[in-house]
């Protein structure tokens, strides 16, 4: 076999090790979410101990599925997409390497820190100084694997999904060192280095942007690669992909205020982060409609194609949650939704609907692909774990929807002489049946992603199977 | 003229930024490489024989460089 000379090997190992991980995050980080989600319906869950309390469990949740899982994904699918569209292995294996290494040791020390109550309570950013130092490190080698590949590509055009995951790589570093800038009183204590309402415009330039470019840049990319891909046909626009491109990165930076509506942020400033956020409905919905155009002339594929199917109610629920976000950042809209259940709902049609099930299709297109398999050891799985995913976010989506209106009109309603009309408690009874279901809801999730895991398993199995068996295989080859 | 007639601009500047990028990629010149762009993704299959992507998932797996197709493969 000469060829193996003439073409570039690509480094799967790496791809291989985070699209396992991710999996593995998925279980622990969803599975978390469900118990707590769980602890909403039945209190006595938080066991009466300090380290199962909701308040020390949902940031390891929230930190779970957004760094693990989602990490894990980003990782996973950028070092393989920028090796196959540059036709170039990956630059510095042994840093790649540690980037995985690091990464999967900053999420053990979240996984032990956060429950001890060690946090330095900003939202999506809760880890303490030693590990955020450690963060930017992976990050910054990150970088440079990245980029260093992209230096060595052999194709003359640097594909679109290159160009969001760069974007992504790149602005998640310097989110990530601006606001976490602190100065520490010890080892696990630190204070932001910004104060009052400085600090929250900080952190919610760093919140939105999170979403921004972590949960929607980056997988935007996988967009990019994966649903031309899965569809065996290129991008419906790569005109309308540049435009995306430039417009959303430009725009998406300036929306972070609109989680800072009717607070102490100067007013010009939240009209500033609601204007931005309404604005950004457009390129959000070019993104969206150059993704299912590509479909076009191969809507019959949806029939039989799990994975595409995962791959397009993607972006039917990145369409839905695009839309919803800009109505919601209307300072009178939020001044129903904010503080309720709507913003989990919006969250989570976002995370559920959007980033997990764009990450499921691609795992499932890439898992094979990396494990020397044509196809996941069996595809009823995916279709299984399809209808789980969807039933079980409509379900949760829809539960908080419910809940969050209930919520915003009972603390806003007052009587004839101006008191409030409801306590407090009495929108919490109300909320009750909504975290039920919302809680049937995670668990159809969850169990989707236990399938996966399933399969996932077995069709890496088959793979060092086969790699056995190829050994038998190759002697004789070699002698021929 | 002072800083807010800067800030004024500054939306000019973003619209002129724009309409710019959105004339490039519209323009008739930029068609071309546009679609050869647009078929990166598929060219590495066209360039590889199947075969390789196993043998490169293979050889990552055993951290050697096995040599080999593997039988099933050549189907795809």
């Amino acid at each position: 076999m000469s060829t193996a000379t003439l073409q570039p090997t690509y480094n799967y190992k790496v791809v291989r090790q985070f699209a396992i991980m991710a999996v593995v995050w998925a279980i622990v980080g969803m599975g978390m979410g469900l118990f707590i989600a769980t602890q909403m319906v039945f209190p006595e869950l938080n066991l009466d101990l300090p380290w199962t309390s909701f308040g020390r469990l949902r940031p390891l949740h929230t930190n779970a599925v957004i760094f693990a899982f989602g990490g894990c994904v980003l990782y996973a699918t950028s070092y393989y997409v920028v090796q196959r569209t540059c036709q170039a292995t990956l630059a510095l294996p042994k840093l790649a390497s540690f980037t995985f290494w690091g990464w999967q040791l900053v999420i053990v020390l979240a996984a032990i820190t956060l429950p001890m109550g060690m946090t330095s309570t900003k939202e999506y950013a809760e880890l303490e100084w030693p590990i955020d130092i450690l963060i930017a490190i992976v990050w910054i080698s990150y970088a440079i694997v990245f980029f260093g590949t992209i230096m060595k590509r052999k194709a003359k055009h640097i594909y679109v999904a290159n160009w969001f995951f760069g974007a992504f790589i790149i602005t998640v570093a310097v989110l990530h060192i601006v606001n976490s800038a602190a100065v520490p009183v010890s080892l696990t204590k630190s204070y932001s280095a910004y104060a009052g309402a400085m600090d929250a415009a900080v952190q919610w330039w760093y919140g939105h942007n999170a979403v921004g470019f972590f949960l929607t840049a980056g997988f935007l990319g996988m967009m990019y690669y994966f649903v031309p891909k899965q569809a065996e046909r290129p991008v419906y626009s790569y005109r309308l992909s540049i435009v995306h491109f430039w417009a959303l990165i430009a725009i998406y930076i300036w929306a972070g205020p609109h989680h800072l509506h009717y607070t102490a942020l100067p007013d010009w400033a939240q009209s500033l982060g609601m204007v931005m956020s309404l604005i950004l409905l457009a390129p959000s919905w070019g993104g969206m409609i150059n993704g299912i155009m590509t479909l076009s002339g191969a809507w019959h594929k949806l029939r039989t194609d799990p994975i595409l199917r995962f791959l397009v109610v993607s972006l039917s629920f990145y369409g839905m949650s695009t839309f919803e976000g800009p109505m919601m950042a209307i300072k009178t809209v939020n001044a129903l939704s904010h503080y309720t259940d709507w913003t989990i709902g919006h969250v989570h049609s976002g995370a559920l609907g959007w980033v997990a099930m764009v990450s499921f299709g691609s795992l499932y297109h890439m898992i094979p692909k990396v494990c020397g398999r044509e196809q996941m050891y069996s595809v009823g799985m995916i279709n299984a774990h399809f209808w789980l995913a969807t039933i079980g976010t409509v379900l949760y989506v829809v539960a908080m929807w419910v809940n969050g209106i209930t919520q915003g009109l009972m603390w806003r309603a007052v009587n004839n002489d101006g008191t409030l009309t409801y306590s407090f408690i009495e929108s919490v009874s109300a909320s009750h049946f909504g975290y039920v279901v919302r809680a049937i809801g995670g668990a159809f999730f969850v169990l989707g992603v236990l399938i996966m895991a399933y399969n996932v398993y077995r069709t890496v199995k088959l793979g060092s199977e086969n790699q056995q068996e190829g050994e038998v295989q190759a002697s004789p080859a070699q002698t021929a | 003229m002072d800083i807010n007639d800067l800030r004024g601009l500054s939306t000019v500047f973003a619209m002129i930024a724009f309409l710019a990028v959105f004339f490039w990629a519209y323009s008739g010149r930029k068609k071309r490489d546009f679609d050869e762009a647009a078929s990166l993704p598929f060219t590495d299959d066209t360039a590889h024989i199947n075969t390789q992507d196993a043998c490169s998932a293979i050889n990552a797996f055993s951290g050697t460089k096995a040599e080999h197709a593997d039988k099933d493969k050549g189907a795809i």
